[in-house]
């Protein structure tokens, strides 16, 4: 076994343990969710986080109804940060798989299908982790590290390419601009998916109560932030990947006219870059539009990820076309 | 009952919607909509060889398909109309913006308002030094605010001695948000028009030049031509390449990707009018530019040297004979078309070349992309080549053998051989020989002047190369530029407008008013606000309207002063794009609105 096989072996294994580090993560966010909001009485609301923790509850002796509060919080603040300090950990372990992945190829590791979504989803984490940095969307672990979960599962099962060196097309540092971009883009759209699908039941849910109906079920979403605070968010994520996706798209017309000779030729990626592209512009004049409120304009954003999708999990594979360099069969 | 509109109005009320939010929304999904079917069904313009395969195996869609235009889904009547349905709604939205927009730059900022308690943000302050107006009007001109100093004559004889003029500073910024709005919305048109400048002006060209051979930039020349509605032969400008060599690289580490291509360089001799012959190298991200074209390297593959002698050992055929790869390890196919013979007498064959030979029961094919074992199988005909010289477009790749009879074997079977390189072998019926590689005479002269043995090689490579010209792409680049830049002025400026008045001139210092107001989600304004305050006093003494108490200065947290239940931000939806999309006439005037 060689360097670069070994390497690639490690990256494989450091892939595993972020993945087993994620699956924490993941029980830690839905933990921190579902211990919150229970509108039950305050003892047995007391009992169920000190069961979830396991560690002695130091305010039981003085009792009291604040007191109680703050035994909650302690909990929720508990299982919460478990959730963002292995998210950092799978992150990094993620990362170094990433790196490690590029260094025993000797290049920028995505050359197929497997790096670019192994790539994708550290891009994920790693946006989150620094939208953590400034603002508490903790409420959101769930629905990012999960999403990072499933796509890493399908990595490692349908993806996965035996590590190597580039073909002549990809030879190229628009590889690094295009590609690098379009990640964090993605990322970024799957983090306001993630918000544009809770505000919706969110909404909801909203909508029941208001008509005195409250749901039984789902009681976690009474804990996440309301509908209109959910749709900013995932606006403003959308507004940051907006120009992302179109300088992806500017940059890929370049380099498309570097190596192939036109800046646009109506290639199946293309096609759907430009399709997302739209799509996602339509969502931002939506939300200008009197007359739709939010819950319509999340539709058009829930439709560009759709779209996102398919230009991920579609095109490469069964659409032929210039940007098959997936290397999967 | 409806009202009758008339003609005019009619015409204004269908403008109105053309030009209105709603319909841009339908037209921008539509557009999404209508993109999609060219990813699914094969198109004409990128592959046209697909087309013809789908017409084949859907011979009851295909039809409905052809009459919906979904072969050519791009330059269709209904996706053309889509498209320019949006820029005309998009151009009719944008250009009285661009007017109102012009007005607002070149006019003052707003009068401050009369009870300036009643924005979003409100600080009392007492100013710490003179001329506090002047003051505050530099500050927030260093912060790119448009400045409006309104001093009022001074009240008693106070003016002399330091104290403060009395009067406001009306300041606002974020003009660039609605101007970014602009310059995209313009750009896009921009772009759209650079892409009807590539389409009209440009050229692609396909050339298939062997290795030692070249090109010259002449329609004549080329394989495959496709001009722009507006080129005309006349204007390529000459310019001729060489190819002095073609490298490759394959993968060669036993795996899954075992002959993946790896590397392609190709070496070549450039000469433009005007300008010395040089040396340079295409790659395939690195095109050539010369005579105003890229040149790139688009393909490669083999091109066998065969070399026919007719009955009296007369040589005539004997060039580099282009072989098209089939699949990833090169297997390919060609035809030789020998002239020479005359008439009724002409010569054809076809078949495969094999650059790593295997023949098992699966066939003859190769296993790798390099020249390892390479083999090349004929078989031929004799007969009338076809219209080959009446100057019709042929496919030289193609041979057609309906006037042609195959070249049989003396027992009758079909003649077919496979021949390593420099093998020969007889022509049956005593029409000649056939031989894999240049005569040995030829080789021998070449060797003896000196010339590198690659110059006589028998398989030699050659280099697929696709020649550009397209005036269109730079001004593609600069409007999409242009169009990134306004947009990320238009989501990330934000507009604000801030304003100061002195309230009472008496004591040590003058009582003096900060307020601030966003128009749109603003997170900054209460920071604005209060830099601009604590830049002016010695200290807040009320952070807003309900009278709160005031912080000492610098110790309230950024933010803290924040205003509340006071009046609410006169913002009318959610949006941070809010009101930039409405039609001007519907707009509200914000300062209006805040002086009633």
């Amino acid at each position: 076994m060689n360097m670069s096989e070994s390497l690639a072996a490690t990256s494989n294994v450091l892939v595993y343990s972020s993945m087993t580090v994620y699956v924490v993560a993941f029980a830690a966010f839905a933990l921190d969710l579902s211990g919150r909001g229970r509108t039950v009485p305050a003892v047995r609301r007391r009992a169920e986080p000190k069961a979830l923790v396991g560690a002695g509850a130091p305010s039981r002796a003085r009792g009291g109804t604040s007191e109680v509060q703050d035994d909650e919080a302690l909990v929720r603040r508990r299982a919460a940060a478990v959730g963002v300090t292995t998210t950092w950990l799978a992150l990094l372990l993620h990362g170094a798989a990433v790196v490690t992945r590029g260094v025993s190829a000797g290049r920028v590791p995505f050359g197929n299908m497997y790096e670019f979504t192994l790539m994708g989803a550290a891009v994920v984490t790693a946006v989150y982790c620094t939208v953590l940095l400034r603002r508490d969307l903790r409420y959101l672990g769930v629905f990012v590290v999960g999403p990072v979960l499933l796509t890493l599962g399908i990595a490692l099962s349908v993806l996965y390419t035996e590590s190597a060196q580039l073909v002549p097309a990809l030879q190229s540092y628009w590889l690094v601009i295009h590609v690098s971009v379009a990640t964090v883009s993605s990322a970024l759209f799957v983090i306001a998916f993630s918000a544009n699908v809770l505000q919706l039941v969110q909404e909801r849910r909203e909508r029941l109560v208001a008509a005195g109906r409250p749901p039984r079920r789902g009681r976690f979403m009474e804990r996440l932030p309301g509908s209109v605070e959910l749709e900013r968010a995932a606006y403003r994520l959308i507004a940051v990947s907006f120009p992302l996706w179109s300088f992806t798209l500017v940059a890929g017309a370049i380099w498309a006219e570097r190596a192939w000779g036109r800046y646009w030729g109506w290639d199946p990626k293309e096609v759907w870059t430009f399709v997302i592209w739209v799509v996602y512009a339509a969502y931002l004049h939506a939300r200008a539009t009197r007359g739709w409120d939010g819950r319509r304009s999340a539709y058009l954003a829930i439709a560009g990820f759709a779209c996102v999708l398919v230009n991920w999990g579609i095109v490469n594979i069964f659409f032929p076309g210039n940007h098959s360099y997936a290397g999967i069969g | 009952m409806q009202p009758r509109l008339g003609t005019v109005g009619t015409a204004r009320f269908v403008w109105r919607q053309l030009t209105s939010m709603r319909t841009a929304l339908f037209l921008l999904v539509l557009l999404a909509v209508g993109a999609v079917p060219g990813s699914v069904v094969p198109q004409l313009d990128v592959d046209a060889a697909a087309v013809v395969t789908y017409r084949e195996e859907h011979p009851v869609l295909a039809p409905w398909l052809e009459r919906l235009g979904f072969f050519d889904v791009y330059a269709s009547p209904w996706f053309s109309a889509i498209y320019l349905l949006l820029f005309v709604s998009l151009v009719g939205c944008v250009l009285p913006r661009s007017r109102q927009q012009w007005t607002a730059w070149r006019s003052r900022p707003p009068r401050t308002p009369s009870r300036l308690e009643r924005l979003p943000e409100h600080r009392v302050v007492v100013a710490a030094g003179a001329d506090p107006l002047g003051r505050a009007a530099a500050v927030l001109r260093r912060r790119r605010y448009r400045v409006d100093l309104r001093r009022e004559a001074t009240e008693g004889a106070g003016g002399s001695d330091g104290a403060a003029t009395r009067g406001s500073v009306a300041a606002e910024r974020g003009h660039l948000r609605e101007t970014g709005n602009l310059v995209f919305h313009l750009s896009l048109v921009g772009l759209l028009l650079a892409l009807a400048a590539s389409g009209l002006l440009s050229y692609r060209a396909q050339v298939i030049v062997p290795v030692g051979q070249g090109f010259s930039n002449t329609v004549a020349r080329y394989d495959r031509f496709d001009p722009g509605a507006w080129v005309s032969a006349a204007d390529l400008l000459p310019f001729a390449v060489t190819l002095d060599s073609l490298a490759v690289e394959f993968e060669e580490v036993v795996g899954g990707q075992l002959g993946e291509p790896r590397d392609f360089e190709a070496r070549v001799r450039v000469d433009e009018p005007g300008g010395r012959a040089r040396e340079d190298v295409i790659r395939v991200n690195e095109p050539l530019s010369a005579g105003g074209t890229e040149v790139y390297l688009a393909g490669n593959g083999y091109a066998p040297v065969v070399t026919v002698t007719d009955a009296q050992g007369v040589v005539v055929y004997s060039e580099p004979t282009p072989f098209l790869a089939q699949d990833s390890a090169y297997t390919s196919t060609g035809v030789v078309k020998v002239l020479g013979a005359g008439p009724g007498q002409q010569l054809g064959f076809t078949g495969g070349l094999l650059p790593t030979a295997v023949i098992d029961e699966e066939g003859p094919r190769s296993i790798f992309p390099d020249k390892r074992d390479p083999l090349l199988l004929l078989t031929g005909f004799r007969g009338d080549l076809g219209a080959v010289n009446d100057g019709l477009p042929v496919n030289v790749y193609e041979l057609d053998t309906t006037s042609m009879e195959q070249l049989t074997t003396g027992e009758g079977e079909p003649w077919s051989v496979a021949l390593r390189p420099g093998d020969a072998v007889d022509l049956p019926d005593g029409l000649g020989t056939l031989r894999f590689g240049y005569p040995p005479d030829v080789v021998a002269a070449s060797a003896a002047a000196g010339a590198p043995a690659s110059e006589t090689e028998p398989l030699p490579r050659f280099a697929g190369l696709t020649v550009q010209h397209d005036p269109g792409r730079i001004p593609a680049l600069v409007f999409s530029v242009l169009a990134m830049a306004g947009l990320v002025a238009s989501l990330f400026t934000p507009r604000r407008r801030v304003f100061v008045r002195v309230l009472s001139t008496e004591g040590g210092g003058a009582r003096v008013e900060v307020a601030g107001l966003a128009r749109g989600e603003d997170a900054g304004l209460a920071q604005e606000v209060d830099a601009l305050a604590r830049a002016l006093g010695a200290g807040v003494l009320a952070g807003s309207a309900s009278g709160r108490a005031g912080a000492p200065r610098g110790g309230a947290p950024p933010g803290g002063h924040r205003s509340r239940g006071v009046a609410e931000r006169p913002q009318r939806g959610r949006g941070d794009l809010d009101a930039q999309h409405e039609h001007p006439h519907r707009r509200r005037d914000l300062n209006q609105e805040l002086r009633t």
